[in-house]
């Protein structure tokens, strides 16, 4: 399918659409994929494999100013509703970019390989639901939808919400998981439980801003954690209430605009499980407001920014229980 | 929880300019009482209430955090009140999924004619938060006092 793909791209930048691609190139490790630029000249580096993770629809806002014509970006079906939030606030120009949807089979997650005792890895065959690994002690076989990301585990659905054209095939990964599975055990929890969980999970973070970095809901031209006047532009106290804060705040911004994409948990480098909190935002959103997929559609109205008369008060929260 | 005699609720209330915070005024005027460890903070309307305040006011040290505005249909600016009740909404549904009482937060629509009402809320959420006793959960180490 890469080589496909690269033939596809040539043959566009030959007949002029664009200049440019927005794809995948391999980092200092073949299992390390990272978010590229190429020119026509460049098109051999550009990689599409199964470790092709990353979203790459926030790159494309630091590219429209640039642009002349249009660029071409390679958008997997979860990327693409990452793509349609983009383009309904304004930040990526729909007519700039030609939009090649990728098939995606889910993508490997190299930590879970490493967390079965698979160290020094070398290569990786595919073959269907077989993955061989090469190691520098041998090989062994795993099965591919074990080592998948979280995120495609809990995968939105293979339909590309964005295309100009599509190439490759996809598979579904989520096997039928309620994404809200954790979130409904938090809920269940006594708020003393619940304290202590989240006390633990987000005294963990490092404050690095990976998370919001990534998080294609997340490009605000000022962010107010940028800001050195709000006291929380850097790690917290240890056991303080700031290190919620950060969070909450972050999670908030992005509340009705998340796409639920799983990049936040994906790139932190200490395994907090943030996508609990936006689902959190989710789960809520459909409850009281209705269902909503933020990405679906370009132009939709987030419900965070909407209201109705009949809205439920704040004191929901009270009387649903269990938030004590 | 035994309640601390010394202790006294830390309370703070933000409230529009155009109906609650006249609300206040009234109350005061009328010679209602209620509680002196409600401090009252003026915005412009419900909706200025960026959640980030709220959690700064627990930060440092507020025991309970009240927002009163216009009554749904009467906001200054029409609808202001209307999306601050979401956001609200949303925003203490989140502090309790962390695990945050939610009986420390809440939301009282007071009219500027309402004097009463804006007394009797207040001395209702101060006894509400006095039986809940001191936050610690949001306290921030560095607003520590000694
Ligand atoms: S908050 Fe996380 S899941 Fe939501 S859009 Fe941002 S990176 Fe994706
Ligand atoms: S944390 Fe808030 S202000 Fe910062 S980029 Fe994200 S949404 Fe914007
Ligand atoms: S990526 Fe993880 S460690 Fe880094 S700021 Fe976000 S939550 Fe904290
Ligand atoms: S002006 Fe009072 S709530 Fe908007």
């Amino acid at each position: 399918m890469q080589r496909e793909l690269i033939d596809r791209i040539r043959a566009l930048m030959d007949e002029g659409v664009a200049t440019r691609v927005l794809g995948w190139k391999k980092g200092e490790f073949f299992y390390d994929t990272e978010p590229a630029i190429l020119t026509a000249e460049q098109l051999d580096q550009l990689v599409y494999d199964s470790f092709c993770g990353p979203n790459l629809s926030k790159y494309l806002i630091q590219e429209m100013p640039k642009l002349e014509g249009k660029i071409i970006a390679l958008i997997k079906p979860c990327d693409s509703y990452s793509f349609n939030q983009l383009c309904t606030e304004h930040r990526v120009d729909r007519e700039k970019v030609y939009v090649i949807g990728v098939g995606c089979k889910g993508k490997i997650d190299v930590d879970k390989l490493r967390a079965r005792g698979i160290t020094g890895i070398t290569a990786i065959d595919e073959d269907g639901d077989t993955l061989t690994v090469h190691t520098l002690y041998g090989d062994e076989t795993v099965n591919r939808h074990e080592v998948l990301l979280n995120k495609c585990l809990t995968c939105k659905g293979k339909e590309h919400r964005v295309f100009d054209e599509q190439i490759g095939e996809s598979e579904d990964t989520s096997a039928g998981a309620d994404r809200f599975d954790m979130v409904k055990k938090l809920e269940a929890m006594t708020a003393q439980e619940r304290f202590e969980f989240w006390r633990g999970e987000l005294s963990k973070c490092i404050r690095c801003n990976a998370c919001r970095n990534v998080c294609p809901a997340c490009s605000c031209v000022k962010c107010v954690f940028d800001n050195p006047n709000t006291g929380v532009q850097n790690k917290a106290a240890a056991d303080d209430f700031e290190e919620n804060m950060f969070h909450i705040i972050r999670a908030f911004h992005v509340a009705g605009r998340c796409t639920d994409c799983g990049e936040c948990s994906r790139v932190c480098p200490q395994g907090i499980p943030l996508h609990l909190l936006n689902r959190k935002f989710i789960a809520d959103i459909d409850d009281l407001y209705g269902e909503y997929q933020a990405g679906e559609e370009i132009g939709q109205r987030h419900p965070v920014i909407n209201y109705t008369q009949e809205d439920c008060e704040p004191s929901v929260v009270r009387e649903r229980g269990n938030q004590a | 929880m035994s309640v601390n005699t010394e202790w006294k609720p830390k309370i703070v209330a933000f409230c529009c300019n155009w109906c609650s915070y006249a609300g206040a005024d009234l109350a005061g005027s009328s010679r209602l009482s209620y509680p002196a460890d409600v401090k009252i903070i003026r915005i412009p309307c419900s909706c200025r209430l960026n959640p980030l305040f709220i959690l700064r006011a627990f930060q440092r040290g507020a025991d309970g955090v009240i927002l009163c505005g216009c009554h749904p249909g009467d906001c200054h600016y029409s609808t202001g009140n209307y999306y601050a009740r979401r956001r609200m909404t949303l925003l203490f549904s989140m502090l309790s999924y962390l695990g945050i009482d939610s009986r420390r937060t809440r939301v009282e629509w007071v009219s500027a004619a309402e004097g009463p009402k804006f007394a009797a809320t207040m001395n209702d959420f101060a006894k509400t938060i006095t039986e809940l006793g001191e936050n610690v959960k949001l306290g921030d180490l560095r607003c520590k006092e000694n």
